[in-house]
Protein backbone atom coordinates (compact mmCIF):
# COMPACT_ATOMS: atom_id res chain seq x y z
CA UNK A 1 0.00 0.00 0.00
CA UNK A 2 1.36 3.07 -1.07
CA UNK A 3 1.05 6.10 1.67
CA UNK A 4 1.11 9.78 1.42
CA UNK A 5 1.75 12.08 4.43
CA UNK A 6 -0.35 15.20 4.22
CA UNK A 7 -0.31 17.88 6.66
CA UNK A 8 -3.12 21.01 6.24
CA UNK A 9 -2.06 24.43 7.04
CA UNK A 10 -3.98 27.72 5.83
CA UNK A 11 -2.05 30.41 3.97
CA UNK A 12 -2.71 32.18 7.09
CA UNK A 13 -0.26 30.03 9.46
CA UNK A 14 2.17 29.21 7.24
CA UNK A 15 2.70 32.89 6.54
CA UNK A 16 3.18 33.58 10.45
CA UNK A 17 5.60 30.48 10.47
CA UNK A 18 7.80 32.25 7.55
CA UNK A 19 7.53 35.69 9.43
CA UNK A 20 8.53 34.10 13.14
CA UNK A 21 11.94 32.90 10.98
CA UNK A 22 12.49 35.92 9.55
CA UNK A 23 11.89 38.06 12.88
CA UNK A 24 14.95 35.71 14.87
CA UNK A 25 16.98 35.88 11.57
CA UNK A 26 20.15 34.88 11.24
CA UNK A 27 18.97 32.59 14.49
CA UNK A 28 16.51 29.29 14.09
CA UNK A 29 12.86 29.86 15.62
CA UNK A 30 11.08 27.39 16.75
CA UNK A 31 7.36 26.46 17.96
CA UNK A 32 4.82 23.77 18.03
CA UNK A 33 1.81 23.11 15.29
CA UNK A 34 -1.40 22.62 17.35
CA UNK A 35 -4.25 20.67 16.05
CA UNK A 36 -5.86 17.61 15.01
CA UNK A 37 -4.65 14.61 13.47
CA UNK A 38 -7.20 12.88 11.35
CA UNK A 39 -5.79 9.54 11.07
CA UNK A 40 -6.03 7.11 8.17
CA UNK A 41 -8.72 8.26 5.51
CA UNK A 42 -9.25 6.86 2.26
CA UNK A 43 -7.96 8.77 -0.48
CA UNK A 44 -11.13 9.14 -2.93
CA UNK A 45 -8.27 9.53 -6.11
CA UNK A 46 -8.17 7.23 -8.67
CA UNK A 47 -5.95 4.64 -6.99
CA UNK A 48 -7.86 3.06 -4.01
CA UNK A 49 -4.61 1.10 -2.65
CA UNK A 50 -3.33 4.46 -1.69
CA UNK A 51 -4.13 6.38 1.55
CA UNK A 52 -3.43 9.64 3.24
CA UNK A 53 -2.44 10.46 6.69
CA UNK A 54 -4.04 13.49 7.05
CA UNK A 55 -3.54 15.98 9.89
CA UNK A 56 -4.05 19.47 9.79
CA UNK A 57 -3.35 22.67 11.90
CA UNK A 58 -4.90 24.69 13.40
CA UNK A 59 -2.68 26.71 15.67
CA UNK A 60 0.63 27.87 16.37
CA UNK A 61 2.45 27.83 19.74
CA UNK A 62 5.76 30.01 18.88
CA UNK A 63 8.57 29.35 21.54
CA UNK A 64 11.87 30.60 22.50
CA UNK A 65 14.72 29.19 20.99
CA UNK A 66 16.89 28.19 24.70
CA UNK A 67 19.53 27.41 22.53
CA UNK A 68 21.93 30.70 23.49
CA UNK A 69 25.01 28.90 22.84
CA UNK A 70 24.78 28.26 18.87
CA UNK A 71 21.36 29.33 17.79
CA UNK A 72 21.96 30.50 14.38
CA UNK A 73 22.35 26.39 13.63
CA UNK A 74 20.30 24.93 16.49
CA UNK A 75 17.36 25.39 18.40
CA UNK A 76 16.35 23.54 21.43
CA UNK A 77 12.87 23.31 22.98
CA UNK A 78 12.79 22.30 27.25
CA UNK A 79 10.31 19.53 28.32
CA UNK A 80 8.26 22.47 30.16
CA UNK A 81 8.07 24.40 27.09
CA UNK A 82 6.85 21.18 25.98
CA UNK A 83 3.91 20.46 28.16
CA UNK A 84 2.94 24.41 28.11
CA UNK A 85 2.65 23.53 24.54
CA UNK A 86 0.56 20.39 25.64
CA UNK A 87 -1.38 22.33 28.16
CA UNK A 88 -2.24 24.95 25.37
CA UNK A 89 -3.45 22.80 23.19
CA UNK A 90 -5.71 20.73 25.28
CA UNK A 91 -7.14 24.27 26.53
CA UNK A 92 -7.56 24.60 22.71
CA UNK A 93 -9.49 21.04 22.21
CA UNK A 94 -6.49 20.23 20.33
CA UNK A 95 -3.29 18.35 20.43
CA UNK A 96 0.60 19.24 19.60
CA UNK A 97 1.00 17.11 16.09
CA UNK A 98 4.30 18.85 15.31
CA UNK A 99 7.06 21.88 15.51
CA UNK A 100 8.37 24.21 13.47
CA UNK A 101 11.92 25.69 12.85
CA UNK A 102 14.13 27.72 10.60
CA UNK A 103 16.99 26.76 9.02
CA UNK A 104 18.27 30.74 8.61
CA UNK A 105 20.64 30.41 5.30
CA UNK A 106 20.69 26.74 4.98
CA UNK A 107 17.87 24.69 2.73
CA UNK A 108 14.85 23.41 4.15
CA UNK A 109 15.88 19.43 4.57
CA UNK A 110 16.13 18.01 8.22
CA UNK A 111 19.64 16.84 8.87
CA UNK A 112 21.23 14.54 10.64
CA UNK A 113 20.61 16.79 13.88
CA UNK A 114 17.23 17.15 13.50
CA UNK A 115 17.06 13.15 12.87
CA UNK A 116 18.65 12.07 15.83
CA UNK A 117 16.83 14.43 17.87
CA UNK A 118 13.24 13.70 16.81
CA UNK A 119 10.37 11.38 17.13
CA UNK A 120 7.79 9.42 15.22
CA UNK A 121 4.54 10.23 14.11
CA UNK A 122 5.04 14.17 14.75
CA UNK A 123 5.03 16.78 11.57
CA UNK A 124 8.45 18.54 11.37
CA UNK A 125 7.82 21.57 9.50
CA UNK A 126 11.20 23.46 8.23
CA UNK A 127 11.23 27.27 6.83
CA UNK A 128 14.44 28.05 4.77
CA UNK A 129 15.19 31.83 5.23
CA UNK A 130 18.23 32.93 3.07
CA UNK A 131 19.40 36.30 4.36
CA UNK A 132 16.44 37.50 5.67
CA UNK A 133 14.23 36.00 3.21
CA UNK A 134 11.62 33.18 3.51
CA UNK A 135 11.85 30.76 0.84
CA UNK A 136 10.82 27.18 0.68
CA UNK A 137 8.90 25.38 3.28
CA UNK A 138 8.77 21.88 3.96
CA UNK A 139 7.22 19.24 6.30
CA UNK A 140 8.78 15.68 7.27
CA UNK A 141 8.24 12.50 9.73
CA UNK A 142 10.75 10.55 11.19
CA UNK A 143 10.59 7.14 9.83
CA UNK A 144 10.18 4.57 12.35
CA UNK A 145 13.46 2.81 12.08
CA UNK A 146 14.63 6.12 12.82
CA UNK A 147 16.66 6.12 9.27
CA UNK A 148 15.52 9.07 8.00
CA UNK A 149 12.83 11.09 7.26
CA UNK A 150 9.73 11.26 4.62
CA UNK A 151 8.78 14.18 3.32
CA UNK A 152 5.08 15.08 3.84
CA UNK A 153 2.84 16.81 1.48
CA UNK A 154 1.76 20.70 3.09
CA UNK A 155 -1.85 20.87 1.72
CA UNK A 156 -3.18 24.66 1.99
CA UNK A 157 -6.92 25.23 3.72
CA UNK A 158 -9.01 27.32 3.57
CA UNK A 159 -9.87 28.06 6.95
CA UNK A 160 -7.89 27.94 10.56
CA UNK A 161 -9.03 27.98 14.00
CA UNK A 162 -8.99 31.15 15.76
CA UNK A 163 -5.09 31.44 16.84
CA UNK B 1 3.64 -2.56 43.89
CA UNK B 2 2.38 -0.70 40.46
CA UNK B 3 3.86 2.15 38.64
CA UNK B 4 1.80 3.50 35.93
CA UNK B 5 3.51 4.72 32.71
CA UNK B 6 1.89 7.31 30.88
CA UNK B 7 2.98 6.79 27.20
CA UNK B 8 3.34 10.10 24.44
CA UNK B 9 1.24 10.48 21.74
CA UNK B 10 3.33 10.11 19.13
CA UNK B 11 4.78 6.61 20.59
CA UNK B 12 1.56 4.99 21.17
CA UNK B 13 1.67 3.37 17.92
CA UNK B 14 4.37 1.27 19.35
CA UNK B 15 2.42 0.03 22.36
CA UNK B 16 -0.85 -0.49 20.69
CA UNK B 17 -2.57 2.72 21.28
CA UNK B 18 -2.37 2.95 24.64
CA UNK B 19 -2.34 5.89 26.24
CA UNK B 20 -0.25 4.03 29.32
CA UNK B 21 0.64 1.06 30.60
CA UNK B 22 1.02 -0.13 34.41
CA UNK B 23 4.45 -2.14 35.92
CA UNK B 24 5.01 -3.81 39.00
CA UNK B 25 8.64 -1.95 39.34
CA UNK B 26 11.15 -1.03 42.26
CA UNK B 27 12.29 1.68 40.11
CA UNK B 28 11.76 4.13 37.39
CA UNK B 29 14.90 1.89 35.16
CA UNK B 30 12.45 -1.54 36.18
CA UNK B 31 9.20 0.33 34.96
CA UNK B 32 10.60 1.82 31.70
CA UNK B 33 12.15 -1.93 31.29
CA UNK B 34 8.97 -3.26 31.67
CA UNK B 35 7.15 -1.12 29.09
CA UNK B 36 10.26 -1.07 26.24
CA UNK B 37 9.92 -5.38 27.41
CA UNK B 38 6.46 -5.43 26.45
CA UNK B 39 6.74 -3.20 23.83
CA UNK B 40 9.91 -3.37 22.16
CA UNK B 41 8.99 -1.18 18.99
CA UNK B 42 9.48 1.46 21.53
CA UNK B 43 12.73 1.20 22.99
CA UNK B 44 14.98 2.83 19.57
CA UNK B 45 12.68 5.93 20.20
CA UNK B 46 13.90 5.96 23.88
CA UNK B 47 17.36 4.62 24.07
CA UNK B 48 20.30 5.26 22.31
CA UNK B 49 21.98 1.56 20.36
CA UNK B 50 24.39 1.68 23.62
CA UNK B 51 21.24 1.63 25.83
CA UNK B 52 21.35 5.08 27.58
CA UNK B 53 18.05 7.20 27.49
CA UNK B 54 17.89 9.83 24.55
CA UNK B 55 19.44 13.38 25.37
CA UNK B 56 16.20 14.91 24.59
CA UNK B 57 14.04 12.32 26.52
CA UNK B 58 13.08 13.02 29.73
CA UNK B 59 11.80 10.89 32.73
CA UNK B 60 9.29 12.44 35.11
CA UNK B 61 8.47 10.30 38.53
CA UNK B 62 5.47 12.45 39.42
CA UNK B 63 6.34 15.63 38.61
CA UNK B 64 10.34 15.56 38.98
CA UNK B 65 12.27 15.39 36.84
CA UNK B 66 14.47 12.03 37.26
CA UNK B 67 18.04 13.65 36.52
CA UNK B 68 17.67 15.15 39.70
CA UNK B 69 16.94 12.56 41.48
CA UNK B 70 18.38 8.76 41.15
CA UNK B 71 17.93 8.76 37.19
CA UNK B 72 16.93 5.62 36.40
CA UNK B 73 17.98 4.23 39.71
CA UNK B 74 15.20 6.48 41.45
CA UNK B 75 12.70 4.17 43.81
CA UNK B 76 9.20 4.39 42.95
CA UNK B 77 6.28 3.17 45.23
CA UNK B 78 2.41 1.97 44.47
CA UNK B 79 0.49 4.47 42.65
CA UNK B 80 2.97 6.44 41.22
CA UNK B 81 3.52 7.68 37.62
CA UNK B 82 6.05 7.98 35.44
CA UNK B 83 5.47 10.45 32.47
CA UNK B 84 8.04 10.53 29.23
CA UNK B 85 8.05 14.00 27.87
CA UNK B 86 10.48 15.06 24.84
CA UNK B 87 13.04 18.71 24.70
CA UNK B 88 12.13 19.74 20.83
CA UNK B 89 15.57 20.05 19.27
CA UNK B 90 16.99 20.29 16.02
CA UNK B 91 19.06 22.54 13.48
CA UNK B 92 20.31 22.90 10.07
CA UNK B 93 23.63 21.56 9.40
CA UNK B 94 26.60 19.65 11.54
CA UNK B 95 28.75 22.16 13.86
Amino acid sequence: MSEVLEVGISAELAQKIREHGVETYPYECCGALLGRDLGLTENAVADKKSHSVSREVLSLFPLVNRRDDSPRNRFSVTADDVRDAEKTASAQGLEVIGWYHSHPDHPARPSDYDRDHAWPWYSYIIVSVHTGVPQDMTSWRLKDDRSGFLEEKIAPMKVSAAN
Amino acid sequence: MSVKVMIPTPLRAYAGKRDSAEFSAATVGEALSGLTSQFAELRKHLYTEDGKLRAFVNVYLNDEDIRYLAKENTPTKDGDTISIIPSIAGGSFAR
